[in-house]
């Protein structure tokens, strides 16, 4: 990261900290998200895939920036939201559409779906169908990275409904006793389902939990990109360096519903329209623009190019085999190992 | 028993075997950890881990906070990145409180995410009553963990199977859950000294009869082997199977002696409904042995409560070897 200067004070952090094409980068990215949630959504509205997914537009701020520092050595935990932070790690777009259309070429060939992506080899440890399953596992790979000394952080991501699970208190508290390289990033997005934080939530700032363990806590605005990457590089720097664990706090918003499910009976229309005024995208690009990055023409040719990925990787998961009936317990147990 | 040649057998207790087993896997490799609560320094509830904190220093062996749902992720967690855990639940009971993790996490991970990645974990669960610690310190809930594909489940019964089973569990890629019955801790038996391992999912005939099989689980084996001593004197031959493993279950040997004696019997400390005694008895009625019995399955079991901390309640509560000794001789004697 560039050191910065007393000159550039009031540039943003990101400006400062990233380079031009680490930042469009950044944004072709946020765009990808985005495109590949709404891909999702219309196959599934095609019937093209089963069940139920939960999507992250509105967020993408958040996945995309809390990710920039990390390495493919780095680990992160997911959520059932979570395909913006599968994206934002680096993960193909086609294996992901194939695990939602329940292939054997998904990354799960076909057995995980929506709430169980995973990319270990980007460092991925996985999505999670129970709310805040993910935040001890996060520590424990926390706690192989310190023993066996191989420097990674991992990035724990979480929603607003975590903050009030047993395992999110446990496992922050052995975080900070035992000074883990992990750093925890709430993203409030307002509503656990149809709960409001406000209804559920004792304290008005998730961040202030960290107190509690001792560990720094920060509310960010998180649809700001640079603050997200501010709060969370000065987290992965500090992990990174042994000092322990951080609690960030991004203040972000839903566009669409909990799950396929939701009536919306919680929120108005008037509090959407609002949220999306303050469009993640919409400010980064802006953000770039501003300071000479790119110009509309090159933000244009940035989503006639998401648009044809997420195409290209539909029509990847529509082309691939099924997975065959007669494997369908195969990978509960690892293969036996010869003696 | 897979050993090396050469090696000394000595008397030690269970928990001793145990701990020469950890002992063993943390000489050998870095990557295995010890988690639980107060493991380190006051050496376990049952002084099972000892002073082996002395030895390895408490980054090693680690003293958790209270937080057993929290400790069992973690632990899941360095599982999934690279190390050996070894997490002590300081009571089976307390397993309840960490569910979610053993079963939708340790147990599906490599399931769920396309056998992407693999959870080489080992947790360890003193278990069983007879400790007046009564109702929530003294359950028997291993066929909880037995229902749940992706785990496997193991309840040594005698020193030597303790620490072969925990070295196998160890060399295992996948999450082996180990139950400990409390009582079984101090007993004393013939342990080889060095690495060994005893194989998952085979079971032991600890005695050959002719007359009726005993299935036993556990601490039950040695009542079965108290039983059919007793037995002997009355002209009764009972075959004592020490199943070792729950899941997977070994049909083989369990199926063979009931071809073979055509009667069955079996005997097991938890509750008796919906535990493994009715798996085994399916098991059989299943296949091929069924057309080999001559009388009906016999299951002993835990009473249908919780237990109790009056001691001669406690007691009444699970199966003894009086209980043994006249269910295997009804079967015998074809009185059932």
């Amino acid at each position: 990261m560039p050191d910065s200067t007393a000159t550039d004070r009031n540039v943003p952090y990101a400006i400062r900290a990233y380079s031009p094409d680490q930042l469009i980068e950044a944004l072709r990215k946020m765009y990808l998200i985005r495109r590949f949630e709404e891909g999702a959504e219309d196959s599934y509205t095609r019937g093209l895939i089963h069940g139920t997914m939960h999507l992250s537009i509105g967020q993408e701020a958040s996945a995309v920036g809390a990710c920039m520092s990390l390495t493919d050595d780095d680990k992160i935990t997911s959520t059932h939201r979570g395909h913006g932070h599968c994206v934002a790690k680096g993960a193909d777009l086609g294996k992901m559409f194939a695990e939602f259309f329940g292939k054997e070429t998904g990354y799960c060939r076909g057995r995980g779906g929506s709430m169980h992506i995973a990319d270990v080899e980007k460092g991925n440890l996985g999505a999670n169908g129970i709310v805040a399953g993910g935040i001890p596992i996060a520590v424990g790979a926390a706690l192989s990275a310190k023993r066996l000394g191989t420097g990674a952080v991992t990035v724990c991501f979480f929603g607003d409904g975590a903050n009030n699970e047993g395992a999110f208190h446990e496992a922050l508290n052995m975080a900070s006793i035992w000074k883990l390289p992990v750093v925890f990033v709430c993203e409030n997005n307002r509503y656990g389902m149809s709960t409001s934080t406000e209804r559920s939530t004792a304290v008005k700032s998730i961040a202030d939990r960290a107190a509690a363990y001792s560990m720094p806590g920060e509310r960010v605005d998180g649809n700001d990109f640079s603050a997200v990457t501010e709060a969370v590089d000065a987290a992965v720097a500090r992990a990174r360096n042994g000092d322990g664990p951080s609690l960030i706090e991004n203040v972000t918003y839903r566009w669409r519903g909990h799950s396929k499910s939701d009536r919306n009976r919680y929120r108005t229309k008037e509090e959407i329209a609002e949220w999306q005024e303050r469009d993640p995208i919409a400010r980064m690009a802006a953000m770039l623009k501003e300071h000479g990055i790119t110009d509309d023409a090159a933000v244009a040719s940035i989503e006639k190019d998401v648009e044809q990925a997420v195409e290209a990787a539909i029509a990847f998961a529509k082309d691939s085999p099924a997975p065959r009936i007669e494997d369908a317990t195969r990978d509960v147990y690892s293969p036996k190992v010869a003696a | 028993m897979n050993a090396q040649a050469g090696i000394e057998v000595r008397e030690i207790s269970y928990a001793q075997a145990i701990r020469e087993a950890m002992d063993i896997a943390l000489s050998e490799d870095e990557r295995v950890i010890l988690m639980g609560e107060d493991i380190g320094v006051y050496g376990g509830a049952f002084q099972v881990t000892g002073d082996l904190v002395d030895k390895y220093g408490t980054d090693r062996v680690m003293d958790t906070p209270i937080s057993e749902l929290g400790g069992a992720g973690v632990a899941v967690g360095a599982a999934m990145t690279g190390l050996r855990p070894i997490f002590e639940f300081q009571f089976s009971d307390f397993a309840t409180l960490a569910m979610e993790q053993i079963v939708n996490q340790a147990a599906k991970v490599r399931y769920m995410l396309g056998g992407a990645v693999s959870v080489p974990l080992v947790m360890r669960f003193p278990a069983g009553s007879g400790t007046g610690a009564a109702a929530q310190h003294s359950q028997s809930l291993e066929a909880w963990l037995g229902h749940v594909p992706g785990l496997k489940v193991v309840q040594p019964a005698t020193p030597e199977d303790a620490k072969g089973l925990l070295l196998a569990a160890l060399d295992d890629p996948d999450p082996v859950m180990i139950f400990e019955h409390k009582l079984l801790y101090k007993m004393k038996g013939q342990v080889p000294s060095g690495r060994y391992t005893t194989p998952i999912g085979k079971a032991a005939v600890r005695r050959e009869g002719g007359h009726v099989t005993i299935v036993a689980t556990a601490i039950m084996v040695h009542k079965a082997l108290d039983a059919a001593k007793a037995l002997e004197d009355e002209g009764i031959e009972a075959e004592v199977i020490d199943l070792r493993t729950i899941r997977p279950l070994d049909g083989d040997t369990v199926l063979a002696s009931v071809r073979k004696t055509g009667k069955l019997l079996c005997v097991y400390e938890a509750v008796k409904t919906l535990g493994i005694g009715a798996e085994v008895s399916a098991m059989v009625a299943e296949s091929d042995a069924f057309d080999f019995l001559d009388a009906p399955i016999v299951r002993l079991g835990g009473a249908e409560s919780p237990i109790p901390y009056n001691p001669e309640l406690e007691k009444a509560v699970v199966p003894q070897v009086p209980d043994i000794i006249e269910a295997a001789r009804g079967l015998a004697e074809g009185r059932t």
